[in-house]
């Protein structure tokens, strides 16, 4: 039974400054949602909140798997992968750092490799795998960010702005790369953007997040 | 009076000729300075990685006290040491004053600040978004750890380099503690301070040479690990 997520009255704020108020929605079909909101509406807030990176002030963020409630153990967080705006990238080759997640979870050197060509293929890297990542441009680096996302194949994936600091070329292959992901179609894929032509090219479902919540569902 | 040709050329021809003792001494050197840096790296490292990584009510006075540290005198560390390990001290029973363990705990202590105090430094420029790359890719708080360790590998290696460099120079307390005895506590920078109060240069200037040379492959290593650092980042 494949992870849904069920996000029921969150409440979070910064300093007394309400950020999420009373927000709920589940995500619980396979597909690409698509969060939209103006720039301080609180979308990577959400998204720290439902990747276990923070704690909501009130309000549950519950896991499930058909109806049963997971715990949030390490288990779970190997379930859901969240890139960040910005992608921190390890002083090591493009292809250890994509190699991180299944190294890290244990997984053979065959079954390592094998993944980490696939994903570096799937995101046009594949023939930079033994450069130095730090060397890579940004936008390549957003694809490097993408693929060691995808290498552990996620249940459930957040891209928070994943297009907001590269250039147009690469902003049309990582939207490439999310509508070829879309269509294998395997997982949850949760995308955040301030960008409302690109939010309707790559939404399944398009929501948008307005003074503390999500107020437009499909 | 003495000529410093002469001297130069009868240390010469000790060090080309592998003299025994200029070799006894070098080694026990290595070996007192080497195993301080072990304990040293196996201590301060830890200290530096946890005052690097975790944010704890207390950390800036421990950082505080480490940089101090990093700037005592070598013959304070040495008095110290003597009261602690003399037979009237609360180690005393334990007969470890003028053996080269005692330089050892000296060398260690003296080091242990500079591996911890830079060791943090190395960690706390790591960017916090490698950490949390880390910890969204499911690691475990160990493997988080670890990972930022090796990102901040290379100013580690020089911390730990630094710290050798700092050991190996070291006469004061290893001079108090150690008592100099030969063939069995005298190491380089000892034998220097002997040898030259009793007017017998060449050894003095062999192992001072030895000295200089260790000091530039010792600055050398660092060079060349800060420069590999600064070229990956």
């Amino acid at each position: 039974m494949g992870l849904t997520l069920a996000v029921s009255h969150v409440f979070k704020s910064y300093d007394g400054k309400p950020v999420l108020q009373d927000c709920s929605f589940p995500f619980e079909k396979s597909g690409t949602y698509v969060l939209t909101g103006p720039n301080g509406s609180g979308k990577s807030t959400f998204f720290r909140i439902c990747a276990l990176l923070e704690n909501p002030d009130r309000g549950k963020i519950n896991y499930l798997s058909g109806s049963i409630l997971i715990e949030k153990n390490i288990e779970l967080r190997r379930r859901i992968t969240l890139l960040l705006p910005r992608v921190g990238v390890f002083n090591m080759t493009v292809f250890k750092n994509v190699a991180y997640g299944l190294t890290i979870r244990g997984a053979n050197s065959d079954e390592t490799g094998e993944r980490v060509h696939k994903a570096l293929d799937f995101v046009g890297l594949l023939q930079k795998k033994e450069q130095k990542a730090l060397t890579l441009s940004s936008g390549e680096t957003q694809r490097l960010g993408i693929a060691r996302a995808i290498v552990t194949e996620p249940e459930i994936l957040f891209l928070d702005e994943p297009t907001a600091s590269v250039d147009l070329e690469n902003t049309k292959i990582i939207e490439d790369i999310i509508l070829r992901m879309k269509k294998i179609g395997k997982s949850i894929v949760v995308i955040t953007t301030h960008d409302m032509a690109q939010a309707e090219r790559l939404a399944d479902w398009l929501l948008l997040l307005k003074d503390g919540r999500i107020v437009s569902a499909p | 009076m003495y000529s410093i040709i002469e001297g130069f050329r009868k240390a010469l021809f000790l060090i080309l000729y592998l003299d025994p003792e200029l070799l006894r001494i070098i080694l026990l050197s290595l070996k007192v300075s080497g195993t301080a840096l072990i304990i040293s790296t196996a201590l301060g490292l830890p200290v530096g990685s946890l005052t690097g990584l975790k944010k704890f009510p207390g950390r800036g006075f421990i950082m505080t006290i480490l940089n101090t540290l990093m700037g005592l005198p070598p013959v304070v560390v040495g008095l110290f040491v003597y009261l602690v390990l003399s037979r009237r001290g609360p180690f005393g029973f334990m007969a470890l004053l003028y053996t080269p363990l005692a330089m050892v705990i000296a060398q260690s202590i003296l080091a242990f600040p500079i591996v911890a105090a830079l060791s943090h430094s190395a960690i706390i420029k790591i960017d916090p978004l490698i950490k949390q790359a880390s910890f969204t890719l499911g690691a475990t708080p160990f493997q988080v750890t670890t990972a930022m360790i090796r990102e901040a590998r290379y100013g580690i290696m020089a911390a730990v380099i630094a710290a050798f460099g700092r050991v190996m120079a070291e006469v004061g307390a290893i001079l108090i503690v150690g008592g100099n005895i030969a063939g069995y506590t005298r190491v380089m920078t000892t034998t220097i301070a002997l040898e030259t109060d009793k007017g017998n240069f060449e050894l003095a200037l062999a192992l001072g040479i030895i000295l200089l040379m260790l000091s530039l492959v010792i600055n050398m290593a660092l060079y060349l690990v800060q420069r590999k650092g600064v070229l990956q980042t």
